[in-house]
């Protein structure tokens, strides 16, 4: 059988007890943090939360404690950045290092590597960004020309990074170079290191978002030097640690909640304001139905709520009741998929495939739930505040929806990675 | 799984596989009782899966249950299986003794109602599309009867009949009732309410869809490593892989939703995740089913071919038992009325 299984994972008691810590600490701490604010997701970069979210011992969770790790479950890993993340909380001064870069030291990083900076990372202290992309290497990262070459005591570094996030801000950057030319085998020949950012011969420019917000940077090397023992893994390996890595990011629930802020909204709107849906429900009828057409399943309900003769109370109301009916079925679907994923992890599998169909999936997802309030409501995205909150995390997540199957390798990327899953590449 | 988990799988893996052939499938679509599959599956304890052992029944969960009607969804089993598993259910709760043969259940369409009679010895009432209406032994039956829901049995040949036929071509009978006789009859088990049918059918139905999907999923990846063009399989075209990587998040999605919804079966009122299942297998059943069509090209539109067993099943179930629609609208009523605030803890919880 091609399905793919996707084994039902419960949370253990103590789990769900350190949800309520989790919550009880993020509204003490995000109490005056704006709706559209929480939209962020983990785009928030806040130091100043992570190193209190550090103190609480939610960095590094999984790590041993002899690095500053707590040697708790992956699922209790899971439940903290759920509730991190749904609660729309800043997280970004410690996202990568917790989800990326300590654990790519824990694996390959050297006994030096691992009690230099993971204590750091725990404490909420040390900030990441992670350089792959280059101006002519996407999809295709192996391509990549950025080169290291061997120098006395170290590496002397050339080219340019594209892409990178947080760069401007995070202190250290995990970075894929190439230390060896190979001809015709572009997969060999390729390393990753530790770069302090603030080093002579790094160079740090931004790239503004089509939103106007200052996420990635492009980071030029010009003769920059790295020591030596700031290599992770072995001369050459960096292609093998790299898509290990990038494995670490496909399958939590960051894959999911990216649009969850907007979901909230929308619920808050239709619940709230019940008895204006009527008064304008024959106005809209008609713009609606030209839009319907093209609305997902869900509003097809619509078209049978037409049938009904109580037109005036009927039809608005049931829109967005199927709306939001059917984004929490997906959603609650997605959180089962992406607790399996946990789960497993948690038994020491590797759930690769099962990884990517859960970003593949959950990113549609994600990029859906824009289009379901485009559709079901006349409300008009906003690019601040001055407006409801609806319309600013509208107008947040409209723009930042693009990135959403991007980010950490483009939708038929991953598409290719689950069809030779299934046998066919 | 749990071993009788494993154990069903086996048995009924089997069983289907050598039972449920091409030949008996169109057979079944000619109108033929496949009499030999259901001995069968009555032989190998796979119809009362949810019946207390002391009843004949194989004692399990509704965990156990999913095994028996996905696999009978994967392979497009023309038997009223699904129906039987749960109106044994239903008769087993209100303490009631199981009949042995096939069992339908009715009303199966919203806002349908069968009422009960001559203090509860007669049933009244029309119930529409009634899967197997007229080929089941015996009609279980949820009626009102004093303002409570009340579970009754009554034999096939005790309703007006008027056959109907779903996309697959399996029978969905309109069944008349005036005053019939009603063999048993006791009120449902408690915490069942009107709409029992209802969530409980789109229990059954989602896991029918996941099974589906599983089937559509192997013949088009298989298809696509065997059919040859431009001197190559298709599968090795991006075009084609990039659609099947949709196909197996769609399978993915709707066997990981129903396995949830059985799972909160066993634990509580799962209302919650019924209606999330079925909103979600069954737009994975649309979607899934255009790209196996869309794969498989024009050999796959032919009878000859057998992807439409499955894909004609697909169409019918995400419409039985309430449409994606309107399961997302009873679910968006629930998630309104408790407000902005309670869903995450809600969705959390379960």
């Amino acid at each position: 059988m091609h399905a793919f299984r996707f084994d039902l994972t419960d949370l253990p008691p103590a789990a769900e007890a350190l949800r309520a810590e989790v919550r009880d600490f993020l509204r003490a701490e995000l109490k005056d943090r704006r709706r559209a604010e929480r939209a962020d997701s983990w785009g928030g970069f806040d130091p100043a939360f992570s190193r209190k979210v550090g103190a609480r011992g939610w960095i590094g969770m999984t790590w041993p404690t002899r690095y500053g790790g707590h040697e708790r479950s992956f699922l209790e890993r899971y439940v903290v950045l759920e509730e991190m993340l749904a609660a729309g909380a800043p997280v970004g001064a410690h996202w990568v290092a917790d989800r990326q870069s300590g654990p790519l030291l824990l694996r390959f990083g050297t006994e030096a590597q691992r009690e230099r900076f993971l204590p750091a990372i725990t404490r909420g202290e040390l900030a990441f960004a992670i350089g792959m992309s280059e101006p002519d290497s996407g999809s295709d990262l192996a391509s990549i020309r950025t080169r290291a070459e061997r120098v006395d005591g170290g590496y002397r570094v050339n080219g340019t990074k594209v892409w990178t996030s947080n760069a401007h801000r995070a202190q250290y950057l995990i970075a894929l170079f190439r230390t060896q030319v190979v001809p015709d085998k572009k997969h060999e020949g390729l390393s990753q290191f530790l770069v302090d950012l603030s080093s002579p011969g790094i160079t740090i420019r931004p790239i503004i978002d089509l939103g106007g917000a200052h996420h990635f940077n492009e980071v030029v090397f010009e003769d920059a030097l790295i020591p030596e023992d700031l290599r992770v893994g072995g001369e050459g390996d960096g292609w093998k640690q790299v898509t290990t890595e990038l494995a670490f990011e496909r399958s939590g629930p960051e894959r999911y909640l990216s649009s969850f802020a907007l979901l909230l909204e929308l619920v808050r709107r239709e619940a709230a304001r019940p008895s204006e849906r009527g008064t304008v429900a024959a106005g809209r009828l008609v713009a609606h139905l030209a839009t319907l057409r093209q609305m997902s399943l869900a509003v097809a309900g619509m078209l049978e709520a037409g049938q009904n003769p109580n037109l005036e109370a009927a039809r608005p109301s049931e829109r967005g009741t199927v709306a939001a009916g059917r984004l929490v079925a997906h959603l609650a679907t997605l959180r089962q998929m992406s607790l399996a994923v946990a789960g497993m992890l948690e038994a020491g599998q590797n759930p690769n495939l099962e990884a990517a169909v859960v970003k593949d999936v959950g990113t549609a997802f994600e990029q859906e739930t824009p289009e379901v309030v485009h559709a079901l409501l006349d409300v008009e995205p906003l690019p601040g505040a001055g407006g409801g909150d609806l319309e600013e995390v509208l107008g947040y997540l409209v723009q930042r929806a693009p990135s959403f199957s991007l980010r950490g390798g483009t939708r038929e990327i991953l598409r290719g990675i689950i069809a030779r899953g299934l046998g066919l590449r | 799984m749990s071993e009788l988990g494993t154990l069903l799988a086996d048995t009924v893996t089997r069983l289907f596989g050598d039972l449920v052939t091409k030949e008996a499938l169109e057979a079944a679509e000619q109108g033929a009782w496949p009499d030999k599959l259901w001995r069968a599956l009555e032989e190998g304890g796979l119809t009362l899966p949810l019946v207390p052992e002391a009843q004949g029944g194989a004692g399990g969960r509704w965990e156990d249950a999913e095994v028996v009607v996905r696999a009978a969804g994967r392979h497009a089993a023309s038997v009223p299986l699904a129906e039987t598993i749960v109106a044994a259910w239903l008769l087993a709760g209100a303490g009631l003794e199981v009949p042995t043969g096939p069992l339908t259940l009715a009303p199966v369409r919203a806002g349908e109602t069968l009422r009960l009679a001559r203090k509860g010895a007669a049933l009244e009432g029309t119930a529409t599309r009634v899967p197997w209406g007229a080929a089941a032994g015996h009609v279980v039956a949820l009626a009102e009867a004093d303002g409570r829901a009340t579970v009754a049995l009554v034999a096939a040949g005790a309703a007006r009949v008027t056959p109907g036929k779903s996309l697959a071509l399996e029978p969905r009978d309109t069944l008349a009732w005036d005053a019939a006789p009603v063999l048993a009859a006791a009120p449902a088990a408690a915490g069942l309410g009107a709409d029992a049918l209802q969530v409980y059918g789109a229990l059954v139905r989602a896991a029918q869809m996941a099974g589906a999907l599983e089937s559509v999923l192997d013949q088009a990846v298989r298809y696509a490593g065997e059919r040859r063009q431009f001197g190559r399989a298709i599968g090795s075209f991006q075009a084609i892989q990039q659609q099947l990587a949709v196909l197996a998040g769609h399978v993915a999605a709707a066997g990981t939703a129903a396995a949830h919804a059985f799972r909160a079966a066993d634990r509580r009122d799962p209302a919650f995740e019924v209606a999330a299942a079925k909103v979600r297998a069954g737009e994975a059943a649309g979607a899934g089913a255009a790209i196996a069509h869309a794969v498989h090209g024009a050999i796959g539109f032919t009878y000859e071919h057998s992807l439409h067993f499955a894909t004609r099943r697909l169409w019918s179930w995400r419409a039985e038992f309430g449409s994606e629609s309107r399961w997302a609208a009873t679910l968006g009523r629930a998630v309104l009325a408790r407000g902005a605030d309670a869903l995450w803890p809600d969705l959390t919880a379960r």
